[in-house]
């Protein structure tokens, strides 16, 4: 029996060992008591003075903050609003779209005190936010992604989006002077209506400059899967492809994997300029800083949505400061920026419509007759299902 | 003297089940608060902050069951199969198909027939699936050899791709733009919350379920054959125990567990099926299981602390400015220690009989 023992101990180092145990445990227990009681009364106070002083503002994203992509472009907003005098905020990242992101809205409100939430991922909309919304009707949610429905949902739920195909049509321009096989690629996500209108506004950008040039479209099947993107962008390569941009939470491994195969990439987002820096030709950035501190400044102001002073469906597009592009990169020629340039002025004066008959669908059905055209705001559009001539590829998979 | 010996053994070996984790536990948070020190956080205000997210108050308690009832149910279809020696790691594509299934008879029943008949079909429906689909598992296992826990692994590749095919094609709802969807269940066929909380009657199940895994292992016959067979398979096989049902049939109980988590999920909270299902119930499960050594009563605790851990993740973030991954490294730090404390079990003296005194 004793030399099965490899490991001994005394009954004496038994008890000390008990002991310090014990001990440590009541310390950490005793002294972790104190300053949680004081900090709750912080809170508490924190909470009085949030009543005159300080808005708290919670901001919810599904992935890491930094991800090059659609959350850093939020994160980045937030830090805009921050910036905001009144205004506090908490943010939570990598909160899954499953009941986990309930329990964090309602941690935000109960605990921290929050007033206003941006739970900023797309799937969060339903039927989480909307739950809480009804529950909470004192406190504002708001969605990006142009879901909002008058008469449907709470007062205090409000949309806000830019309509990013502006400067999607805008980087096809530049695509389609740069493509020298007049073939582009597109890696796409998920074939939602959002997702839809940035392939075909590329596509049509492109298409005003080369109206032979097309769109090869692969969708990956979800928000972030690495793998899938790199393989997507090794396949259109290999196809000619020679222009490639995406819609996915984060476009760094499609713009390294274009980079490293010495093709042009077109970012999405945020600015991946850094992650491509010979190929980078320019991309279609959220501009959610200046929408997030001008919303931060009436929220301080005490306007809200549940008295109407804040409107429950905010969009715009490049003019409205919700999108912009980023900075061309170095391989952009001067024709090519001229181009956009000029597309760019006209979208911003409203004399440029994206969706201009005579249009068909990939599939030869015919969307809109000659001298009919969808403004960017129709209806329409937000229910998308469809592909414009010039695209290789289907919703269907 | 005897006498007092065997006394003082009888409540010193429970004992040692109890002491162990509680050393473990107090060792990670010694650890962690070392690794909150380093990245710049105040260890004590860190103890303080899980303390009050996970178990500070009764809303903090909800947070933390809403979290820990799925991993009950998800924990059992590693469990049960483990006491048969059968290592199986399927549990998030039995949970998909539980849901699944749960899903197809929820729509096609719809209110044809009266709500409560609706909701058994649907559980009986999403445990046959998840049941089956880990009992697929098991077959290949007795008959052909094909090792169980790759085999399973795989099973959860097929189903998650099984899945994202139906919801983007067959049984997508194209009214919800948000992300592919079935159509929504029918409100009156959705499961509510248990009276006066927010939690989801999903954690009553879980409760029961667990207690009913915990009779059938320890205290059947059926369960003894079990973990006979788990011992020691030849033995069994000299002793006449039929260890290919008994494999099937504990495969089958413990995928169906995770069968009904899915069911749940979709009934209670998401209310239609879609891609969010996968949400890492089904590998959480299986940690669940290894760290209660596979005591489906044990099981019912370590999914609450999990789901405490889980519930404090916010807190960090959003309080001390500590990164998102932080709650992962602490829920691997306190795993590594309770898992590392098993080899300890039957080495500390003080726990043992002493019959030499």
């Amino acid at each position: 029996m004793a030399n099965r023992r490899p490991l001994y101990f005394s009954r004496r180092q038994i008890m000390r060992g008990l002991l310090a145990t014990t001990a440590f445990g009541a310390a950490t227990k005793l002294s972790a008591c104190a300053p949680a009681a004081d900090e709750t009364t912080d809170v508490a106070a924190e909470g009085t003075a949030a009543a005159d002083s300080e808005t708290i503002v919670g901001f919810i994203y599904v992935g890491p903050k930094d991800d090059f992509g659609y959350n850093q472009a939020h994160a980045e907003g937030a830090l805009a609003m921050a910036a905001v005098p009144g205004i506090k905020i908490i943010e939570e990242a990598s909160v899954p779209e499953t009941s986990a992101v309930l329990e964090t809205m309602r941690s935000m409100i109960e605990i921290d005190g929050a007033t206003v939430l941006f739970p900023t991922s797309f799937g969060y909309f339903d039927p989480y936010m909307l739950e809480l919304a009804a529950e909470f009707p004192e406190v504002q949610f708001f969605h990006a992604g142009g879901l909002y429905q008058d008469g449907v949902h709470t007062k205090n739920v409000g949309s806000y989006i830019g309509y990013n195909e502006e400067a999607q049509y805008v980087a096809g321009v530049i695509a389609g002077h740069m493509s020298k096989s007049g073939k582009l690629g597109f890696v796409a996500a998920k074939p939602i209506p959002q997702v839809l209108r940035n392939i075909n506004g590329f596509t049509l950008g492109a298409k005003s400059i080369n109206p032979a040039i097309t769109t090869q479209v692969i969708f990956t099947g979800d928000w972030a899967l690495p793998v899938k993107e790199a393989e997507a962008t090794n396949s259109m390569v290999d196809q000619g492809i020679d222009v490639i941009t995406c819609h996915v939470d984060s476009p760094k491994v499609v713009m390294e994997t274009a980079e490293k195969r010495g093709i042009f990439s077109v970012g999405y987002h945020a600015n991946q300029g850094p992650l491509a820096p010979t190929g980078y030709l320019t991309g279609a950035e959220w501009d959610w800083s200046s929408i997030y501190t001008s919303l931060g400044e009436q929220f301080v102001a005490g306007k809200t949505l549940m008295a109407g002073d804040i409107p429950n469906l905010l969009r715009g597009g490049l003019a409205d400061n919700f999108c912009k592009l980023s900075p061309y990169g170095a391989a952009v020629t001067a024709e090519a920026a001229a181009d956009a340039d000029a597309a760019k002025e006209q979208l911003i004066k409203g004399e440029l419509v994206i969706y201009e008959g005579e249009l068909s669908d990939n599939q030869g059905k015919a969307i809109l007759s000659a001298g009919e055209k969808y403004e960017q705001q129709a209806i329409e559009l937000e229910s998308m299902d469809w592909l414009v001539d010039g695209v290789k590829g289907s919703i269907d998979g | 003297m005897v006498n007092a010996v065997a006394r003082r053994s009888q409540w010193q070996r429970p004992l040692e089940a109890v002491f162990l984790p509680v050393a473990a536990l107090l060792v990670a948070l010694l650890i962690f608060g070392l690794f909150c020190a380093l990245a710049g956080a105040d260890p004590i205000a860190v103890y303080g902050s899980i303390y009050k997210a996970a178990f500070g108050r009764w809303s903090a308690w909800q947070n933390t069951l809403i979290r820990a009832s799925p991993l009950m149910l998800t924990a059992l279809c590693t469990a049960l199969p483990a006491r048969l020696g059968l290592v199986i790691i399927g549990n998030e594509g039995a949970l998909v198909m539980g849901g699944l299934a749960a899903t197809t008879v929820g729509l096609g029943l719809g209110t044809a027939v009266s709500p409560m008949v609706v909701k058994l079909a649907m559980m009986l429906a999403g445990m046959a699936a998840g049941g089956l689909w880990i009992m697929l598992a098991g077959a290949l296992r007795h008959y052909r050899g094909v090792n169980e826990t790759i085999s399973s692994l795989l099973l959860n590749y097929i189903a998650i791709a099984l899945l994202n095919h139906l919801v983007e094609g067959p049984m997508r709802d194209a009214s919800f733009v948000t992300k592919p969807s079935s159509a929504q269940l029918d409100p009156a066929i959705l499961l509510g919350t248990i009276p006066g909380t927010r939690v989801h009657v999903g954690l009553i199940y879980g409760l029961i379920v667990c207690l009913l895994a915990y009779i059938l292992i320890q205290r059947t016959t059926f369960g003894f054959a079990a973990r006979t067979a788990g011992g020691n398979i030849r033995a069994a096989r000299i002793a006449g125990l039929p260890v290919g049902k008994l494999t099937l049939a504990v495969c089958f109980l413990g995928g169906s567990a995770a069968g009904l988590a899915g069911m749940v999920e979709v009934a209670a909270v998401q209310k239609r099926i879609n891609e969010s299902l996968v949400s890492n119930y089904g590998y959480a499960g299986i940690l669940v299981a290894f760290v209660s050594r596979h005591n489906p009563l044990a099981t019912v605790l370590v999914a609450i602390l999990l789901g405490g851990i889980l519930a404090s993740g916010g807190i960090l973030q959003r309080a001390h400015d500590l990164p998102d991954a932080t709650v992962l490294v602490f829920q691997g730090i306190v795993f590594l220690c309770v898992l590392f404390s098993d080899s300890f079990y039957g080495k500390l003296p003080w726990f043992q009989e002493q019959v030499e005194v």
